[in-house]
C-alpha cells in the first residue's frame, strides 16, 4: 500500500504544480473577459471596474492564486463570466460525458487490441502479421480530424447513425430503455473514431512486447513440453508481457484524452473538449483553467488505476518495499 | 552503406521534393490563392479532354469553359463549342519566390476557361493552388515548431543531464508537469492565453512558438538520459582529466552521441506538429482566412452541404496522409540505422 499512497501523493503534487503553471501562463496573458466587455458601449467603465474588484481581477498574482485555492476548497473552482455560474457546476456534467465516451472506448480498444496483437505476434513474419502491420500503419497516418470527418460523412451518407450530439431532441419523453438505446446510438460514431485512432498504437505495442516474451526460454520450454498454443499465448505469455502493457495503459490515456478533444468538438459530443473551445473563444480564463485541471485530473486518475493494476499483477512491486 | 541509410536517403529525397514544390508554389500553382471566381463556387475538378465532341483527337489535353446551369448554385455544363488547350509557362498572376518576382506559371488555360485540378471552394478559389500555398504554412510550421521544441529540449536536457544535482531536479520536475497534461489540452490552453484575433503572419509565428514551447519536455527527458550515460564514458572522463572545459566536453563528446536520437525525434515530431497547426487553424485559433492553411481549408467541411456534396474539399486532410507516411518511414529508417550502428 505504501507504493500506492506514494503514487497518490505524487499525483496530487503534479496537480498542484499544473495549477501554478496555468496561473503563471495567465499572468502572461494580455486581457481577460472583462477587457472584451469594456469594448461594449452599453456597459459603463465604472461597472467594469466594480466587477473587476468584486472578482479580484485587479489583485496581484499570488493573491489571485490564493483566491482560486480558496474556491477549490469551497468546491466551485472560481466563477465563469461567460456562463454566469460557478466553474465546477459547468465542469462536472461535461467531465461525466467525456468519461462516458472515453471509458467504453478504451475498454473496447483494449479488448480488440490484445487478441489482435497476440495473434499477430504468434503469426510473426507470416502474411497475417504483415497485413496487420500494413493496416496499423495505414491507420496511424490518418489524421484524427480526417478520420472523424470521414466517419461523419459516412453517417450522413448512410443515415444509420445520428450525426453529432449526445441525445435526440425527444430524449426527455423516452422510457429508460429507449434512453439507453438512444445514447448508445449517439455514442457509436465518436466511440468508433476513438477506437480506430487508438488501436494502431495499442496493437503494435501488444505485438512487440509479446514477440519478446514468445522468444524467451520459458516459453520455448513450455512449448517443448506440449502446452497447447492458445493457452501458451493467452495465459503464460500474456501474463509475462502484462507489465509493460499496463504501463502503456497509463500512457495511452493522455493520447486518448487529446484525440477525444478533437472528436468531441467535431461530433458535438458535450464533453470537456467543446467546453474548452467555447471557454477560449469567450476568453473565460477561469473556465479554461478548470477544463485543463479537469483533464489533468482524469489523466492522473487513469495513471493511478494503471499503477493499482500493476501493483495487483506484479508481485515484485509488493515484495520489494517491505 | 546499410539498407536502412539508403532508405533514409530515399525518403529524404522525396520529402525534399515536397518542400521544393512548396518553395516554388507560386510557379506551380496556376492561380493566386486568394483569386476569387464568384460565378464558379464548388466546381468539381476540371476534366481534361483529349477527344472533342465531334471526334477530333488532340495530342495536347484541353478543357472546356464551365457555364453555370441556370437556376442552380453549383451545377455546371461544359461549353463544348470551343476547346481551350492546356498551355505551359503561361503568364498569370504575379508572385515572388525568395524575393524573385515572376508571372510565369507552370501550366494554365486561356481565359475565360479555368483549370481547377482539385476543384474550387465556396468563393470559386482554386483548391490546387490553395493546397500548395497552404502547405507553405502547415508543413513549414511543423518543421519550425519541431526544431524549436528539439532546440529547447536539447538545451534543457543536456543542462539537466550534464550538471545533475538541483538543476537536474528542477528541469525534470517542470518537464513532468508538462507531460502530465493531455497535450492538446495544454496546447489549446496556452493558445487561449494569447490574443484571439491577430493577422496571419503573426499568427503563424505565434503558433510555431506555442507548439514548440509546449513540446520541449519529451525530447528534454530523452536527451537528458543520453547525456547522463554519455558523460560517464571513459573517453569523456579522460578528456575532463586533461582539463577540457564543460562547453568543450558537451560540444565535442557528449552532444554528438545524441545526434541519431535527435534526428529520429525530429522525424517523429514534425508530423505531430503539422497536425497541431492544422488542428488549431481548423478550430479558428491559428492562421485565418484569406491566407490558406490546410487547417482552415479543411474547416469548410464542417458545413453540412460541403461535407455531403463536395468530396474535393477533403483534399487538405487527405494530403496529410502521404506527408505523414514519408516522415514515419524516415523515422523508421533512422531508428534501424541507429540499431544497426549500436550492434
Amino acid at each position: 500500500m505504501r507504493y500506492l499512497s506514494r503514487r497518490l501523493a505524487h499525483g496530487l503534487l503534479v496537480l498542484a504544480g499544473v495549477s501554478v503553471l496555468s496561473f503563471l501562463f495567465i499572468a502572461l496573458a494580455p486581457g481577460d473577459f472583462l477587457n472584451e466587455m469594456k469594448l461594449d458601449p452599453r456597459i459603463s467603465p465604472a461597472m467594469v471596474g466594480a466587477l473587476r474588484e468584486r472578482y479580484g481581477l485587479d489583485q496581484p498574482l499570488p493573491l489571485k492564486y490564493a483566491h482560486w485555492l480558496q474556491s477549490v476548497v469551497r468546491g466551485d473552482l472560481g466563477f465563469s463570466f461567460a456562463y454566469n455560474s460557478s466553474v465546477a457546476s459547468l465542469l462536472w456534467p461535461r467531465a461525466r460525458n467525456t468519461l462516458l465516451l472515453t471509458v467504453p472506448a478504451t475498454c473496447a480498444a483494449w479488448l480488440i487490441a490484445v487478441p489482435l496483437g497476440a495473434w499477430c505476434a504468434s503469426q510473426r513474419g507470416r502474411w497475417a502479421d504483415r497485413v496487420c502491420a500494413a493496416m496499423t500503419t495505414a491507420l496511424l497516418v490518418v489524421p484524427e480530424l480526417l478520420l472523424a470527418l470521414g466517419l461523419l460523412w459516412l453517417a450522413v451518407r448512410t443515415g444509420y447513425f445520428p450525426v453529432g450530439g449526445m441525445k435526440s431532441a425527444t430524449f426527455a419523453t423516452l422510457s429508460s430503455s429507449e434512453k439507453a438505446r438512444d445514447l448508445a446510438l449517439h455514442m457509436v460514431l465518436p466511440a468508433s473514431a476513438l477506437i480506430l485512432l487508438n488501436l494502431p498504437v495499442l496493437v503494435r505495442h501488444v505485438r512487440s512486447s509479446l514477440v519478446d516474451v514468445l522468444a524467451s526460454p520459458f516459453i520455448q520450454g513450455a512449448r517443448a513440453r506440449g502446452v497447447p498454443p492458445g493457452r501458451l499465448l493467452f495465459r503464460d505469455a500474456l501474463r509475462a508481457a502484462s507489465n509493460p502493457l499496463i504501463s502503456l495503459l497509463g500512457l495511452s490515456i493522455a493520447a486518448l484524452l487529446s484525440t477525444s478533444l478533437v472528436v468531441e468538438a467535431l461530433m458535438s459530443w458535450p464533453g470537456l473538449g467543446p467546453l474548452l473551445l467555447e471557454a477560449i473563444a469567450a476568453r473565460d480564463l477561469h473556465l479554461v483553467i478548470g477544463a485543463v485541471m479537469c483533464s489533468t485530473l482524469l489523466l492522473l486518475t487513469g495513471n493511478l488505476v494503471a499503477d493499482a493494476l500493476l501493483y495487483l499483477t506484479d508481485p515484485r512491486l509488493r515484495v520489494e518495499r517491505q | 552503406m546499410s539498407g536502412a541509410s539508403r532508405r533514409a536517403r530515399a525518403w529524404l529525397v522525396l520529402l525534399g521534393l515536397v518542400y521544393a514544390s512548396i518553395l516554388f508554389a507560386g510557379f506551380i500553382a496556376p492561380y493566386s490563392p486568394d483569386e476569387q471566381n464568384r460565378s464558379a463556387p464548388f466546381t468539381a475538378p476540371t476534366r481534361l479532354h483529349f477527344v472533342e465532341a465531334n471526334g477530333r483527337v488532340h495530342l495536347r489535353p484541353f478543357v472546356y469553359r464551365l457555364v453555370n446551369r441556370p437556376g442552380t448554385f453549383d451545377e455546371y455544363d461544359e461549353d463544348r463549342t470551343r476547346p481551350l488547350p492546356v498551355r505551359f509557362f503561361v503568364r498569370g498572376a504575379p508572385y515572388s519566390i525568395a524575393g524573385v518576382r515572376g508571372d510565369r506559371h507552370l501550366f494554365g488555360v486561356e481565359e475565360p476557361a479555368k483549370i481547377f485540378l482539385f476543384g474550387s471552394d465556396q468563393f470559386g478559389r482554386d483548391v490546387f493552388s490553395r493546397l500548395l500555398f497552404g502547405a507553405k504554412i502547415s508543413l513549414v510550421a511543423g518543421v519550425l515548431a519541431a526544431a524549436l521544441a528539439l532546440g529547447l529540449g536539447l538545451a534543457l536536457g543536456s543542462l539537466a543531464g550534464f550538471y545533475g544535482g538541483w538543476t537536474d531536479d528542477a528541469v525534470m520536475r517542470i518537464a513532468e508537469l508538462f507531460l502530465a497534461l493531455p497535450w492538446l489540452y495544454l496546447l489549446f490552453a496556452v493558445r487561449s492565453m494569447l490574443p484571439l484575433h491577430i493577422d496571419p503572419a503573426r499568427a503563424f509565428l505565434l503558433l510555431v512558438t506555442v507548439i514548440g514551447v509546449v513540446g520541449w519536455a519529451r525530447p528534454a527527458r530523452l536527451i537528458r538520459g543520453m547525456v547522463l550515460s554519455a558523460k560517464h564514458r571513459d573517453h569523456v572522463l579522460a578528456a575532463r582529466a586533461f582539463g577540457a572545459t564543460d562547453l568543450y566536453l558537451l560540444r565535442r563528446h557528449v552532444l554528438p552521441q545524441t545526434a541519431g536520437v535527435v534526428l529520429t525525434q525530429l522525424a517523429l515530431l514534425v508530423p505531430r506538429y503539422i497536425l497541431a497547426e492544422v488542428t488549431l487553424s481548423f478550430f479558428g485559433l491559428g492562421v485565418t482566412e484569406p491566407v490558406p492553411s490546410w487547417g482552415n481549408m479543411l474547416a469548410a467541411v464542417q458545413r453540412y452541404e460541403v461535407l455531403t456534396s463536395y468530396w474535393w474539399m477533403f483534399l487538405p486532410g487527405i494530403a496529410l496522409g502521404p506527408v505523414f507516411l514519408l516522415y514515419y518511414a524516415l523515422a523508421d529508417a533512422f531508428q534501424q540505422e541507429l540499431a544497426h550502428q549500436s550492434s
